[in-house]
């Protein structure tokens, strides 16, 4: 079954937005890195190099929705698909495609693009049109979702 | 405290607010990446804002701040100079939005659902990361050694 629709949140999606990029600035000024979750998770697995900022880094992001509900605002709203060999294939393909393409969401999409850096306007554009037509695929030509 | 001891407290700092920017925006929960991405369903433009509000402040910042030399807490600017479009990009953008358009999730926001320990998040998260390996490894690349030249 497909997960319910969701609300359309401008605000709040453009307040995560500006936190998002002030985070990646974070990393550029104090740090002087790209803030790519895929590549600082690889080196943070690889030993030898500078690990101690990466791992603080993903720490960090593992933290967060504790801090989200420590501060009030209760659980945070997540619904996982659950279809489990799925999201096994999902997790392969997004891990292998982000390492292999040098960027995720993070690394090409919101640095990349803000570098103005070619490659970057064209990985996005691509993995974007793919995962629209992933959707599209199974949720209106198989009816179902994962 | 050196600068050198700081840099494991600042990336603890960034980590936490781009992952509470990521809990804030929505981009953490897959139903929301899904209906961003189901144009011919129930659409839900709401990421778009997302993107559009990290861009509007990191570009200015992207331009000033590696004028300033070196970054505050030592080392120096090292920001990839690839620009090829070569195969890799293509092969591996096309697999990363396959995989991104059945799960919901991309890297950052997997990572912010493991405390709250979802079936699909634990089975997601550890795949993931043996295929950054198993990607690395496509590149080239050895798991031990000098850094990869991925960011």
């Amino acid at each position: 079954m497909p997960l319910d629709p969701t609300p359309f949140t401008p605000w709040m999606s453009l307040l995560g937005g500006v936190l998002i990029g002030i985070a990646s600035l974070m990393v550029l000024g104090l740090l002087g890195r790209i803030a790519g979750i895929s590549g600082i998770t690889l080196a943070a697995m690889r030993p030898g190099g500078d690990r101690g900022w990466r791992i603080g880094f993903l720490l960090g992001l593992v933290a967060a929705p504790l801090a989200w509900a420590a501060l009030g605002n209760g659980a945070v709203a997540q619904s996982v698909p659950g279809n489990l060999p799925a999201m096994a294939l999902a997790g392969l393909l997004v891990g292998a495609g982000s390492i292999l393409g040098a960027g995720c969401t993070s690394g090409h999409g919101v640095c990349g693009l803000s570098r103005l850096s070619p490659r970057s306007m064209v990985a996005v554009p691509l993995f974007m049109a793919v995962a629209a037509a992933t959707v599209f695929a199974i949720r209106h030509l198989l009816g179902g979702g994962a | 405290m050196s600068a050198a001891a700081l840099r494991p407290l600042a990336g603890l700092a960034a980590g936490l607010v781009f992952g509470l920017g990521l809990v804030i925006s929505g981009m953490a929960d897959p139903a929301k990446v899904l209906a961003f991405l189901d144009i011919a369903g129930a659409w839900d433009p709401s990421l778009a804002f997302v993107m559009g509000g990290a861009i509007a402040v990191a570009l200015p910042g992207f331009l000033l701040l590696p004028r300033r030399g070196a970054p505050a807490l030592g080392g120096r600017f090292e920001l990839p100079t690839a620009r090829a479009i070569d195969r890799n990009l293509l092969l591996g953008a096309a697999l990363f939005g396959l995989g991104w358009g059945i799960g919901g999730f991309c890297p950052g926001p997997a990572f912010t659902a493991l405390t709250l320990a979802a079936p699909g998040t634990l089975v997601f998260v550890p795949a993931m990361l043996a295929g950054m390996w198993l990607g690395h490894r496509l590149r080239g690349g050895r798991l031990a050694g000098p850094a990869a030249p991925a960011r």
